[in-house]
């Protein structure tokens, strides 16, 4: 019998030589490091994913990342002067900064003082350094997500993050906002894990960013896992604006109990390449979980959101809304499956993902799917593409208003759509800010 | 020096001929109607004047302030002061209609050089034009035509002709659909905005519109141009005798 033998790219070749370069000094004792070796197996096993993997079917990481970038050394005085201005877009929402420099906790960086009764936040790094239990119990739990290659990379090669508890009762009203910063100027790479809960009955909103410098393709690798206990409420809101040759992949995990409420968002403006994968489940009753998001991009710009809502439980709500305006040769991905369990009768479920090209070189992708293995519930799906409607910006035009501004209309309305679900006004108006500033740039 | 002056126009919809030497005049301060059956050409005029993709003119010239607008576009047009009242107008999901009108008055000032308007004064113009249209403060707040119901939508156009004050206004059948009381709110608000300086052209099937906005000259369209003009007194014969004598004259 022939012996079969595994050709790795240069990537996965990089790597691996990456994770035996740095597993001796990555925080963590015996039991986080048993952890770290069994994911990287199965990243190993699997290999970066390709276009015949399912899941990654239109990002195809083994092309798209030809080698692997060493990883980011320690931030010094410049990288800290850079962290200090990012992130400012969304000053108005008065957020307490919690600033992750080069995939390192900036303490010294981030607002910690003052921090309202029953919220912490910590250094995963320092966590897992001294061996908090509780950290490491939830790295040990079995992930949604646990077989997936680049959610294992992440296990395997985590060197930081931040550990931020909601204590049961407790309702945080200033949001957090975690600026994600890489600041070399020549390709690192980065990976970091968060860990977010929220307990029973408790409430907190999660501004997260990430920025980095363009024309530098760094490679970021970050993951979130996230609790929401009963009756707990998480808004999370995302934003990438990585530079223009930046690959950013994140993994989040999500597990919700009953009567909670979830309502994140995703917005993607930045970046060469952006994944954003959600794995999400419904463990309890009477919740209403909603991931919604929009994409703005153009020149060869790729970004693919891929979501699982499993409802484990009936009575629940999910809401799934993408949007997506493509101009020049940009590509849009949406992959979105609602898993019904048996017995989790009475769920409402709805996806929708809608994108909009404006040029005859743009592509949007969209796979929804449906597993139901319950026969009492109310579930949907739907998709459009297309360009803006003629008859609609001939309206626009005969009332005086020029074609640049006549699209920019209907795209701040197209998209408004979606944003319009975030919770919280002042973010809202930030990210509605950064659609202006993208349809300038694009006049 | 006439507001508007058509000569010899021809023009082709997807390869097919559709206007076929149309000539017409219009000076200031006069309301033109033109009337026609289904077919013969009047919506083809209302999108050419107004620079819809598309509509190919082929030979023939269109004068708005004896300037040639064949070349312009449809927003150069309407800063020019040229309106067309849609006979379907559209709906624009997502977009207030305050924010509609705000956008295409300031645009339009823009592109004449002049100064966008104050919110206060901007706010005291709209919330005039609408009252006199019987449009609600809620109405303003929606999105530009969703939910509209037909009378509201054919009123919508008319507030839009109000604050943008065309010197030029084309209003496509700007009746249809609409119950009798609709049409009288939708003919005094044109007739408001009726002055010596500035005129319209009335497109319509019928007659009854034009007991409410009495026009100056009724002409008749048919297969493409103008076969017979005269006083308010046409569009009367029009209705007693229909078309039909216009099918032997035309053959």
């Amino acid at each position: 019998m022939a012996e079969l033998k595994i050709i790795r790219t240069a990537a996965e070749e990089g790597l691996a030589e990456a994770f035996q370069g740095a597993r001796a000094s990555l925080p963590g004792a015996a039991s986080v490091k048993s952890l770290r070796e069994s994911a990287f197996r199965t990243f190993e096993t699997k290999g970066l994913p390709n276009r015949r993997v399912e899941e990654w079917k239109y990002t195809d990481l083994r092309t798209l990342m030809r080698d692997a970038k060493p990883l980011a050394p320690p931030p010094d005085s410049v990288a800290r002067l850079k962290a200090k201005s990012a992130g400012a877009f969304a000053g108005a929402a008065k957020a307490r900064r919690v600033v992750i420099l080069d995939g390192v906790f900036a303490a010294d960086l981030s607002d910690l003082a003052g921090l309202e009764p029953g919220l912490t936040i910590g250094s995963l790094g320092e966590a897992l350094s001294s061996g908090d239990a509780d950290v490491v119990a939830r790295l040990s739990r079995r992930s949604a997500l646990a077989d997936d290659p680049a959610f294992a990379l992440n296990t395997a090669m985590m060197s930081d993050g931040a550990v931020i508890r909601v204590a049961d009762g407790a309702a945080v009203a200033r949001p957090i906002h975690l600026v994600f910063v890489t600041s070399a100027t020549k390709p690192v790479s980065v990976f970091t894990r968060c860990l977010v809960s929220v307990g029973k009955g408790g409430s907190l909103t999660i501004i997260e960013s990430h920025d980095s410098g363009d024309s530098v393709d760094n490679q970021a690798n970050h993951a979130f896992d996230i609790a929401i206990a009963d009756e707990g409420r998480l808004d999370h809101v995302k934003v990438v604006r990585e530079g223009d040759r930046a690959l950013h992949v994140a993994s989040v995990v999500t597990e919700i109990g009953a009567n909670a409420h979830l309502n994140a968002f995703t917005f993607t403006v930045g970046g060469a390449v952006t994944r954003n994968q959600t794995a999400m489940r419904l463990n309890g009753s009477g919740t209403h979980a909603a991931i919604r998001g929009a994409t703005l991009l153009k020149g060869r710009q790729h970004a693919d959101n891929t979501l699982i809502a499993d409802h484990a439980v009936g009575h629940c709500e999910s809401r799934e809304l993408f949007k997506s305006v493509l101009d020049d040769e940009s590509r849009s991905v949406f992959q979105g499956k609602i898993i019904v369990q048996p017995h989790a009768q009475k769920t409402d479920a709805k996806m929708a993902t809608h994108a909009l090209l404006l040029s005859e070189n743009a592509e949007a992708d969209a796979k929804p799917e449906l597993e139901i293995f319950a026969d009492d519930v109310v579930c949907g799906h739907g998709a459009t593409t297309g360009a803006l409607d003629g008859d609609l910006v001939f309206y626009l035009r005969s009332r005086g208003i020029p074609q640049t501004e006549a699209e920019a209309l209907m795209i701040k309305a197209f998209i408004g759509e979606a944003v319009e679900a975030v919770e919280n006004e002042a973010v809202r108006e930030a990210l509605m800010d950064l659609a202006r500033a993208w349809l300038r740039a694009r006049a | 020096m006439p507001l508007l002056k058509i000569k010899n126009l021809h023009v082709e919809v997807g390869g097919k001929k559709i206007l076929n030497g149309l000539d017409l005049t219009v000076e200031k301060g006069q309301v033109h109607a033109i009337m026609g059956p289904n077919g013969s050409g009047k919506s083809t005029l209302s999108y050419v004047l107004a620079g819809k993709d598309g509509y190919e003119i082929t030979e023939g010239e269109i004068l708005f302030d004896d300037q040639n607008i064949a070349g312009m576009e449809a927003d150069e047009r309407a800063a020019k002061g040229l309106f067309l009242a849609f006979q379907y107008p559209i709906e624009i999901p997502g977009v207030a209609t305050m924010t509609f009108l705000r956008t295409a008055v300031n645009a339009q000032r823009k592109a004449r050089g002049e100064p966008e308007l104050s919110t206060p004064e901007f706010m005291k113009r709209v919330r005039e034009a609408a009252a006199g249209l019987g449009i609600s403060q809620e109405m303003l707040r929606r999105a530009v035509n969703v939910g509209f119901s037909g009378g509201e939508k054919k009123r919508n156009e008319i507030l839009q002709m109000a604050m943008l004050q065309p010197r030029l206004a084309v209003l496509d059948e700007t009746d249809s659909g609409l119950d009798i009381d609709a049409l009288k709110i939708v003919s005094d608000g044109v007739n408001a905005l009726r002055s010596p300086d500035r005129a319209f052209v009335v497109i319509t099937h019928y007659q009854r519109l034009l007991e409410y906005i009495v026009p100056d000259f009724v002409h008749v369209l048919w297969r493409g141009r103008i076969v017979r003009s005269g006083g308010k007194e046409l569009a009367l014969e029009l209705e007693e005798k229909g078309y039909a004598q216009y099918q032997d004259e035309a053959a």
